[in-house]
């Protein structure tokens, strides 16, 4: 029997046609993306990732809403002059609270994965307000309705807990709490703060947008953009260890 | 192939065809040009190849290393560990030498120079921007008035540590919220920033009282700008008689700053850049101009 009649059955029959198809491009997926979820070597052991606090998670929901993964990647690669100007390459734990996560695939504008302590509050609120006010050259959008526009803090809990579905670690607390811990978080000295520091460790609560009045959009994605890559200390990971 | 294809062959053309017929038309089964497939068994030769030298297949709990044993991650480790290598000679020399050293010694100062103005214009010139002109409540680096000192060691200081920062080691003062927390009335603010724009010889308003004025600076802003509002480092007081403003020299900017009270942040820089990348920046910020 010639190679050709044996193909038969699959040009004759398009349902059988579809199957090999689907067992042909799975092979690729079985392959090349499952082992990377159970491979020791994809899964470094590192200490301080803990979730989001309520506040920096709902500005990274604001940060997926307007688009920001479209120009800005959150992911270091493993490259020589990549690691000498953002910081150290970034590492699959990083992003294990991330769903969806935030790498990205472009750079129109610099990679924000350890953006976190690098500049002020104060220039992210200007910047976000006028790009070209602090970087003259800029070609990113400006976002000043940001800082304008009330948080709406109903969903806050609700993301939460659909995450907790997904496998990130809040406890009921973390979300009965969510909006006090949010509010604590956008506020300049509150009794909440306290109880806030405790659920999430190294969050820093601040006004971060410098302006007063109630918590407003700026508040949130200051306060994520600020914690970016602040977590993970690398002075305390052992790059060699996790070679396997 | 059959030999019954072989022997299906078109009239016109004199090429073999499939050997099946649909509603009477047949299919010509020309031969893929040879050059295409060598190159397409070269591929796959390749591959092999590919396989056995690099990480390829998963396995279990781990996968096959290949005979090179090569890694990303080690290999961008080994990258490193060559740049620093052949930076060492100058580095190691800037990580010696002091600030003052440096400044003297011309290969040294170079290096510095070079090396700073890289660091700067990825971790700097955000903020104070690219040739260091600063912004509205981001500093000019070019002149020479100076918040916390313009000597190469303040200078230094500045950047390792930062001002107002998370650092325990940073800078730190504030300007108090005069009007917000209630020390001074909205017509005292009023008065004191029309004093404070009389200092450097700008215009005052027709209310403004000299003397009303000049007693309450006297009695809430000298301890720190000084009696005649000439700044103190110490206290990153700015000196107010001059016509470099950070925040702006209208009378509604220094009412708003005695009102609200000011402190901007400049992050601390140790822990995120290496010591030598500081030294460099404190070198290079010190040499933009305005260093004392």
């Amino acid at each position: 029997m010639s190679l050709w009649q044996k193909h038969q059955i699959f040009e004759k029959n398009s349902l059988i046609l579809v199957i090999g198809v689907l067992i042909v491009i799975s092979i690729g997926g079985l392959v090349e993306v499952l082992p990377l979820f159970y491979l020791k070597s994809t899964i470094e052991k590192v200490e301080g990732m803990r979730p989001y606090t309520p506040l920096e998670l709902a500005g990274r929901n604001i940060y997926v809403r307007e688009g920001c993964y479209n120009c800005h990647s959150q992911m270091i690669r493993s490259l020589r002059d990549e690691v000498e100007r953002y910081g150290h390459y970034s590492l699959a734990a990083e992003s294990m609270y991330d769903k969806p996560f935030q790498w990205g695939s472009k750079r129109n504008g610099p990679d924000l994965a350890r953006v976190g302590a690098k500049y002020s509050d104060d220039w992210h609120k200007q910047h976000l307000d006028n790009p070209r006010q602090m970087v003259p050259g800029s070609i990113m959008p400006g976002y000043p309705w940001l800082a304008k526009t009330e948080l709406d803090t109903r969903e806050v809990a609700a993301s939460m807990k659909v995450l907790a579905f997904e496998g990130v670690p809040y406890s009921p607390e973390m979300i009965e709490n969510a909006e006090k811990d949010l509010v604590a978080q956008a506020s300049v000295d509150s009794a909440d703060a306290d109880a806030m520091t405790k659920r999430y460790p190294k969050s820093q609560a601040r006004k971060f947008s410098g302006l007063e009045g109630p918590v407003n959009e700026a508040d949130a994605l200051i306060a994520y953009l600020q914690m970016l890559g602040t977590l993970v200390d690398f002075k305390l990971y052992d790059g060699k260890a996790n070679l396997r | 192939m059959t030999p019954a294809h072989q022997e299906d062959i078109d009239a016109h053309t004199g090429t073999a065809t499939t050997g099946h017929e649909w509603d009477g038309i047949r299919e010509l089964n020309t031969p893929l040009p040879k050059w295409w497939l060598y190159i397409l068994y070269g591929t796959i030769v390749w591959a092999i190849g590919y396989i056995v030298v690099y990480p390829a297949i998963p396995l279990v709990s781990s996968f096959t290393p290949g005979l090179s044993g090569w890694s990303s991650r080690a290999a961008v480790t080994q990258d490193l560990a060559d740049l620093t290598q052949q930076r060492a000679p100058m580095v190691d020399a800037l990580a010696k030498a002091s600030l003052q050293e440096i400044g003297k010694d011309d290969r040294l100062r170079g290096f510095a120079l070079a090396q700073g103005r890289a660091a700067f214009g990825d971790n700097c010139a955000p903020c104070h921007g690219a040739g260091g002109g600063g912004a509205v409540s981001f500093p000019n680096l070019n002149d020479d008035d100076w918040l916390w000192g313009g000597k190469v060691d303040d200078i230094h200081q500045t950047i390792a540590y930062g001002v107002r920062s998370a650092h325990e080691k940073t800078r730190s003062s504030a300007m108090p919220a005069f009007g917000q927390t209630g020390i001074l009335k909205p017509a005292e603010v009023d008065q004191v920033a029309d004093h404070v724009r009389s200092l450097s010889g700008l215009p005052t308003d027709k209310t403004y009282d000299k003397a009303a004025g000049a007693k309450i600076f006297e009695e809430n802003c000298s301890a720190c700008h000084g009696a005649g509002g000439k700044g103190n480092l110490e206290f990153g007081a700015p000196d107010l008689t001059d016509q470099i403003w950070l925040f702006g020299s209208s009378k509604a900017s220094i009412a708003e700053g005695v009102h609200r009270g000011r402190g901007s942040m400049m992050p601390a820089w140790s822990g995120r850049l290496d010591d030598t990348t500081i030294k460099a920046l404190a070198v290079y910020v010190h040499a933009l101009g305005g260093g004392k």
